[in-house]
């Protein structure tokens, strides 16, 4: 299989299953040799990846704390431990 | 504790446990609910309304999924009614929901017949000229958050799942019952539109 069997265009629907190994071997194989020699791929493909870092910085976002004591209340009155 | 024994202590009336409990997944929660309501103030209410859910049902839990996903489902059912109800604040996508349609415009590429056909024509730009700190910054952080808003509702949940808490894709196939194969196929699209709500965001030019 030579690169030009893999355009870009498909390269990029393929990009999640490349990121999950979820491809065959050649299609995986394939994926990779595109991406040496294609830049602009490369450069998609690693806006990609750093989208999903960027999404990961979400979960140190500052989160309201509970309200305890109404919760604690209410399992106390419901589970009478 | 493991969430296997969080529920018996639970259901024995162990109010530790139950502290536990909220300790453990109430970031996560308020994180899911708050890509389905407009603001803080509705995605706490949603949260808190979903711990008495918890409470109330905790005899109904049968342990047949595991108590993240019960758990999940309970907040979801919740969020989503509510987002429902607020949507007029919330901008609901409705185009490409079904999609079949590529992530990238074909526009983007060379046309059939072309000598490279498939190959770009408009390729991505380097994303290198934007200084380290600003693609991580609040505002691209604020892109993000709106991006994931507005993507279909399957779309958001996955993406949320996956990348924003770090589920496993297992957890969320089991979550939202739905096959891995599904699962990634959401994920990709989610993925795609976020990364081009960013692309956009990063080709405006210098930012004041």
């Amino acid at each position: 299989m030579t690169h030009e069997d893999l355009p870009c265009q498909d390269l990029v629907e393929l990009l999640t299953d490349f990121f999950e190994g979820a491809l065959e071997t050649e299609t995986h194989a394939a994926v990779e040799r595109h991406l040496v020699w294609c830049e602009w791929c490369a450069t998609y493909t690693d806006q990609l990846r750093r989208t999903v870092e960027v999404t990961g910085t979400l979960r140190g976002s500052d989160v309201p704390a509970p309200m305890l004591d109404v919760l604690v209340d209410a399992f106390r009155r419901l589970r009478g431990g | 504790m493991e969430d296997g024994d969080l529920v018996t202590a639970l259901r024995a009336g162990d109010e530790g446990a139950f502290r536990a409990l909220v300790e453990r997944y109430h970031p996560a929660m308020f994180r899911v609910a708050s890509f389905y309501v407009p603001s803080r103030a509705v995605a706490e209410e949603v949260v808190q309304e979903t711990w008495l859910a918890v409470v109330e049902g905790l005899d109904r839990f049968e342990g047949r999924s595991s108590l993240k996903t019960w758990l999940f489902r309970i907040l979801a059912n919740r969020a989503r009614s509510r987002g429902v109800l607020e949507r007029r604040a919330v901008p609901f996508s409705t185009v490409g929901a079904d999609d079949d349609d590529p992530t990238v415009a074909p526009e983007r590429f060379r046309g059939p017949g072309h000598l490279w056909a498939g190959h770009w024509s408009d390729p991505p730009r380097r994303w290198s000229d934007v200084p380290a700190e600003r693609l991580q910054d609040a505002e691209t952080r604020a892109a993000v958050v709106d991006a994931i808003r507005e993507l279909p509702p399957h779309q958001r949940e996955v993406i949320t799942l996956r990348d924003v808490e770090g589920w496993t894709a297992e957890e969320v196939c089991s979550a939202l019952d739905i096959t891995s194969g599904n699962q990634r196929v959401l994920l990709h699209r989610a993925r795609a539109r976020v990364r081009s709500a960013l692309e956009q965001r990063f080709s405006e030019g210098v930012q004041v």
